[in-house]
């Protein structure tokens, strides 16, 4: 037996974290190189690290490939129409308050189609922890834009480049009421996971948007290999800065690699929530 | 930081006692699917892909041959595997004893 083969024997056959995932349907029907794994990954790390037993945990998701998210975690959770995780959640948080209620979502879930139901949570400060998995276009539709789409990139419904302006999410979400508003990447693992804690104690709307590739759509359609070669954009262009005030100058373009990408930790601010 | 102090080298205070953990690594290697996350970015180059494939026609990591003692158990490759397919475990003492580390 060769030394490589000694160190992994026995084969794993289960991770330390897989009581918190349905186990049973992996490998998930996520593509290769997709980041939505990481988030679950992380969102898992995140509830184990809450100090909650799993029946305090409710995931809600919309639809979409980041919908996929609550059908592979082993707390309760309910997947929801499209664009409706939110007012899903909000029922939720309202009704049984000792839940911690955390949707993971698509951005063209949550900003698109449930565009209407982010901004009133975030005004009411509902007590929700939201993971914005931003993709930057429709990934499991085909690769259309949509509202996260950076100008020029190329999308199935733009063939010459996307012409309209983008959200700048964290802008949106601090605008709008949240109490606490950040923004990583699946590169920045443990800030994610700590950003999801942070989320978890917060009494009060929190909003994560969290970039992650999406390789089979929008990365075929801008020469972005693969999943790896997206993850490397990040880890070249972002610049952490917690707590930064400017978050209107905070956009992402993905397309222009001259301009960098901020991340870190960017609204915890105290306000009246929904429910006291 | 002026020139002359940039030019100073700095050494954790503690550089002499501090130990460096090493990890084993454990692969679920039917749930991979390739992505190159884990060995791309492990810090000491512990991991490379397998000859062989998984069911599902990936190449998996292993291992690097003279890399078995390697990993310093930062779990990076964990966290940040999006199919849950890798981890890593401090090497026990049997561990140790079975890949030849001094233990003390
Ligand atoms: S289409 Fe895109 S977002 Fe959907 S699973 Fe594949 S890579 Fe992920
Ligand atoms: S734990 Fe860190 S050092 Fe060990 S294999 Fe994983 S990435 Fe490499
Ligand atoms: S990160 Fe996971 S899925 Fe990707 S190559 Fe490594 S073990 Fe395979």
């Amino acid at each position: 037996m060769s030394a490589t083969e000694q160190i992994i024997h026995p084969a794993a056959t289960v991770h330390p974290i897989d009581n918190l995932l349905r186990a049973d349907r992996f490998p998930h029907i996520l593509c290769p190189g997709c980041g939505i794994g990481t988030v679950i990954h992380g969102y898992a790390h995140a509830i184990a690290a809450s100090g909650l037993s799993e029946d305090r945990h409710v995931c809600v998701s919309g639809i979409g490939c980041s919908g996929r998210a609550a059908g592979y975690v082993n707390v309760d959770s309910y997947h929801s129409t499209h664009g409706r995780a939110l007012p899903f959640a909000l029922g939720i948080a309202v009704h049984k308050p000792e839940l911690n209620v955390t949707v993971i979502s698509g951005d063209g879930d949550l900003t698109a189609i449930g565009g209407n139901h982010l901004i009133h949570a975030a005004r009411r400060n509902v007590n929700l922890n939201v993971i914005c998995i931003n993709n930057f276009n429709y990934g499991m539709t085909g690769g259309q834009v949509g509202p996260t789409t950076p100008v020029g990139a190329k999308g199935s419904t733009a063939p010459r480049g996307a012409v309209e302006q983008p959200f700048n999410l964290p802008y949106l979400a601090k605008a709008t009421g949240a109490a606490f508003v950040a923004r990583w990447t699946v590169l920045h693992v443990r800030e994610f996971q700590d950003a999801v804690l942070r989320a978890m104690n917060k009494n009060g709307f929190s909003f994560i948007e969290v970039l992650a590739p999406c390789p089979t759509s929008f990365g075929r359609a801008n020469n972005i290999g693969d999943g790896l070669h997206e993850v490397e954009i990040y880890r070249e262009r972002c610049v952490i800065e917690n707590g930064a005030q400017n978050l209107e100058e905070l956009d992402i373009d993905l397309i222009d690699a001259s301009k960098p990408i901020t991340v870190g930790n960017f609204v915890d601010i105290d306000r009246k929530p929904f429910i006291e | 930081m002026s020139e002359a102090e940039s030019n100073v080298r700095r050494e954790p205070m503690d550089l002499a006692k501090a130990q460096v953990p090493v990890g084993r690594v454990h692969i679920i290697s039917e749930r991979c699917k390739q992505c190159n996350f884990c060995i791309n970015y492990c810090p000491t180059k512990v991991l490379e892909y397998s000859p062989e494939t998984n069911a599902k026609g990936y190449h998996f990591p292993l291992v690097a041959a003279g890399k078995e003692t390697s990993c310093v158990h930062c779990r990076f490759c964990d966290l940040i595997c999006p199919e849950l397919a890798i981890f890593t475990t401090e090497m026990t003492d049997e561990d140790k004893a079975e890949f030849g580390i001094d233990g003390s």
